[in-house]
């Protein structure tokens, strides 16, 4: 333990190309561009599976045959079969982010149906009967409505990423995983260690992060903050009248 | 593919091991996750400290997991034990909100009519309410189980013989062959353990298969 605690203190680590700050840069780019494609492919695509009912079936088994699909074997594949076609650190670069794409894609098009499909159909009629057309309804009642698993989609992707992330090290990638992989190559327990303790502190705070931003931008009348369970009725009504614009 | 066909005795071996590592934490954690789980529904106050604090353990990525956990057990970092314990963390991590919930969606009505009955807490719980909650918490273990075969193949960078031990295997030597056979061989493991879930879990609700066919 003292001796991680030495390797996460020692001013050494923290500067240059292989510093902790350099590394831990990385290992966020990685995981915000690939979550970020994830989600411009994943959630246009899972709003309308909510919206229309349509591909339903492909979704939820999609999302359920991805998570038996062990990622490190995925990378490995991804790397051999694509690195040839590729030069220098792109040779590396486009497989991960390719990998890490189609690991964050199945929970990102799982939540935003799933949370399009929850939504009351108290709600979506009463949007309707007030005059509001098929995209209103949608961008105005179901989406705020379908934020809170919207985000725990984009949250569970972002966690799934920077675990993979970390593995993609093995296949010379940069990020937090070279402390993991280098360390246990010279079984420098020390950097092992250290390097962990960074990944998983990296991984609380992407999640308390998104955590934070969910509660910023969630209505107050999903989380039950403002109306208890037995107001329900009081909670679609509020719904439909901030949908309305009042 | 005719690698495929020689080494069927050691992809063999290396099923029956990613098995183990994968079969016990998830039944282990269950069993955790049980007692976790009531204490969170019966005490309200409970409930998003333990739900919350658990769920936190799955945040940590896999392979920071089992390099962490020499540090706590004391074992040496390539003790498959590191494996076990650090999945059974996750499989808590998965399965104490489930239970709860599970518990949770037991009808009032039903609960009343055992206590009303004369059943005790202890009694209620294993005779009446885990059963009822049995499609739920089935529902959660085919998750748990599933991505525990999928996660146990990180151990192979850590030296743990399984399934993930043809991937680096394969990687190492540039060879395809052995990891498509580890692809293979744990998507048709996850799918055994979902199986045999589901089926344990119909066998566990008798009154769910009479209702469907009324």
């Amino acid at each position: 333990m003292n001796e991680v605690l030495a390797w996460l203190t020692d001013p050494a680590n923290w500067q240059g190309p292989d510093g902790i700050p350099v590394r831990t840069w990385q290992h966020l780019m990685y995981s915000l561009v690939s979550v970020g494609i994830a989600a411009a492919i994943a959630i246009p695509v899972g709003l309308w599976i909510g919206h229309t009912g349509h591909g339903r079936f492909l979704a939820v088994n999609l999302a359920g045959a991805l998570r038996a699909v062990p990622s490190l074997g995925l990378l490995f594949t991804a790397f051999m079969v694509l690195g040839p076609y590729l030069n220098g650190e792109v040779s590396v670069f486009v497989p991960t982010i390719i990998v890490l794409v189609v690991l964050a894609v199945p929970p990102v098009l799982a939540g935003a149906y799933a949370g399009v499909e929850q939504v009351e159909t108290a709600a979506r009629d009463a949007a309707r009967g007030m005059g509001m057309r098929a995209t209103e309804v949608l961008w105005r009642v179901e989406v705020p409505c379908a934020l809170p698993l919207i985000f725990s989609g984009i949250r569970s992707a972002a966690l799934q990423v920077i675990a993979t992330a970390t593995l993609a090290a093995t296949v010379g990638l940069g990020g937090l995983g070279r402390y993991l992989v280098d360390g246990l190559a010279v079984r420098d327990y020390a950097q092992m260690a250290g390097g962990a303790i960074l990944v998983a502190l990296l991984a609380l705070i992407v999640d308390f992060v998104a955590a934070t931003l969910q509660r910023v931008v969630v209505s107050p009348g999903l989380t039950g903050k403002t109306a208890g369970r037995k107001n329900a009725l009081r909670r679609i009504q509020r719904t439909t009248l901030r949908a309305s614009g009042s | 593919m005719d690698w495929i066909l020689d080494h069927l005795d050691d992809i063999e071996y290396l099923t029956r091991q990613h098995a183990w590592l994968s079969a016990v934490p998830t039944v282990l954690g269950l069993l955790l996750a049980i007692p976790l789980g009531w204490v969170a529904r019966r005490y309200r106050f409970l409930y998003a400290p333990v739900v919350v604090g658990t769920g936190l353990l799955y945040t940590i990525p896999s392979l920071a997991l089992f390099i962490l956990m020499p540090l706590f057990l004391g074992t040496r970092i390539l003790d498959a034990t590191n494996v076990v314990v650090a999945m059974t963390i996750y499989t808590v991590a998965l399965m104490t909100r489930t239970v709860a919930d599970g518990l949770g969606s037991v009808p009032d009505s039903v609960t009343a009519s055992a206590t009303a009955m004369g059943f005790g807490p202890l009694r209620r719980l294993f005779t009446v309410e885990l059963p009822l909650a049995v499609p739920v918490i089935a529902a959660g273990l085919r998750v748990a189980a599933v991505s525990n075969v999928s996660i146990v193949s990180v151990a192979a960078l850590i030296g743990v013989p399984q399934l993930g031990s043809l991937f680096t295997d394969g990687f190492v030597r540039d060879f395809l062959d052995p990891i498509v056979a580890g692809l293979i061989a744990c998507v048709l493991l996850a799918l055994v353990f979902d199986l045999v879930i589901v089926l344990v879990a119909r066998l566990l609700t008798p009154w769910q298969r009479a209702g469907a066919s009324v």
